[in-house]
């Protein structure tokens, strides 16, 4: 019996996260979104505009992640947020170009483009090289896109999703030609790159917020919501958990 | 359409879900995950017909790097021609691996190794604020505490502070990072498996 439910614990948890997301989703549906401050976000916003405005683009690299593993998370997450600045900039002489370095990802990602396109009524002037699998190999992948931020007049690279320290080439490659940088990962070495190439570092968790900062809505916003609620109960338990080996051996 | 596409994407989502923990959904779920490998494997040809379509497109409007482009598709097609004709055993497509894709990608590591100890340098100029000035003492006190040298190890760098910095505070920084990602990427997950997010199916 103890054997089944240490089994159904994380089932438990999840029907537990699923349940908050749908509650705090409806709760918070006509209350707007009340975000703490994240630079690297609001210069995301902030170059949205600009970037319609100049006539530059915006260069969206969102990894290699495999959907089909654990680092499919992060890749889902980029691409909510994809979907919103294609949305944005779809009307734009010089619209956002999305990067990838895995073929399912690459589908999902001219899919996601060509919603945002839809969702602007813009839908014919969507092309299906704007979304781009450069590579399949992580530096295969940051070879290509490298090209893309040099070459394409991009006013700022927006590194969303699975990448390690190949990072470092696409970051360098943005730096010198003076195009601002947004990076998160979900790998650790990915992130310590990033934390050492980018203007205002995303670290962690911040990777999922882009999506409720560029007002994707409540469902993002719950999310945070959800997540802070799970991380304060994942520091009782570790607290919980030390207290009481403590205890047992006193 | 749309619902159509939500629908079945939710209740394979929840039948592979329901496969990690009831046994009865296991058989299902190795069902799906192998269907869903098979279709990556054919999303690889679409990849590389993407890849082909945006270089094509360079050379026919002389776009810049244009002349890569071309050798890209160039080095693309005399692969796949070998490849196909000798199979992928053959020494000859060996020689190809291992005499020009690997050695390249050695070259990226090595170039990285520049490019990141040059963006060390310029972090404080992009930085100067207490985190950037914590993670430049950090890589360099780890940087001396790993170098090998003819004496051995750096008194206490090397036999203490490193081992204190590497295995106490980064194991535990990481942890606290991989746990908030773990976070995200549940309730990212269920978002797609609420159908909230659709990133198939144009929506």
């Amino acid at each position: 019996m103890m054997e089944l439910l240490i089994q159904l614990f994380p089932l438990v948890i999840i029907i537990f996260a699923a349940f908050l997301l749908l509650a705090i989703t409806l709760w918070k549906r006509n209350s707007p979104a009340k975000l703490r401050d994240i630079p690297a976000l609001s210069r995301l916003y902030r170059m949205l505009g600009l970037s319609v405005e100049d006539g530059t683009r915006l260069h969206i690299s969102l990894g290699h992640g495999n959907l089909l593993d654990a680092r499919g998370g992060s890749a889902l997450a980029g691409l909510a947020t994809l979907r919103i600045i294609a949305e944005k900039t779809s009307v734009s002489d010089m619209p956002a170009i999305a990067s990838s370095g895995d073929p399912v990802l690459g589908l999902l990602t001219q899919d996601t483009l060509q919603a945002g396109y839809k969702a602007a009524g813009v839908d014919e002037m969507y092309s299906p090289t704007t979304g781009r699998v450069t590579g399949l190999t992580p530096f295969g992948f940051a070879a290509g896109a490298m090209q893309i931020s040099r070459n394409e007049k991009v006013s700022t690279t927006v590194m969303l999703g699975h990448l390690g320290v190949e990072a470092a080439l696409i970051a360098d490659t943005s730096d010198r030609d003076n195009i601002t940088i947004i990076g998160a990962s979900d790998d650790i070495s990915g992130q310590a790159v990033l934390f050492a190439n980018t203007q205002d570092a995303l670290i962690g968790e911040e990777l999922f917020a882009a999506g409720a900062y560029l007002g994707a809505g409540t469902s993002h916003t719950a999310s945070l919501t959800v997540q802070d609620i799970l991380r304060w109960l994942v520091i009782a338990t570790l607290l919980g958990g030390a207290a009481i080996k403590l205890l047992g051996t006193i | 359409m749309r619902v159509f596409t939500a629908v079945i994407a939710i209740a394979t989502g929840i039948l592979i879900l329901f496969g990690y923990f009831f046994e009865p959904f296991a058989i299902v779920q190795t069902l799906l995950l192998n269907w869903a490998i098979i279709l990556a494997s054919v999303a690889v040809l679409v990849g590389i017909f993407n890849l082909t379509s945006v270089h094509m497109n360079k050379i026919r409007h002389s776009e810049k790097g244009s002349t890569y482009s071309a050798l890209l598709i160039i080095g693309l097609v005399a692969t796949l021609f070998l490849g196909i004709l000798l199979r992928p055993q053959h020494s000859a497509m060996q020689m190809i691996l291992n005499g020009v894709i690997i050695p390249t990608e050695a070259a990226l590591m090595g170039l990285l190794t520049i490019s990141l100890l040059y963006a060390a340098i310029r972090l404080l100029r992009r930085r100067a604020d207490m985190m950037g000035i914590v993670f430049l003492v950090t890589a360099a006190l780890l940087f001396l505490g790993s170098a090998t040298l003819p004496f051995g190890d750096i008194p206490v760098i090397g036999t203490l502070i490193r081992p204190w910095v590497s295995q106490i505070l980064a194991l535990g920084g990481a942890r606290g990072i991989l746990i908030g990602v773990a976070l995200g990427t549940l309730t990212t997950a269920l978002r797609v498996l609420f159908g909230i997010d659709r990133p198939y199916g144009g929506q």
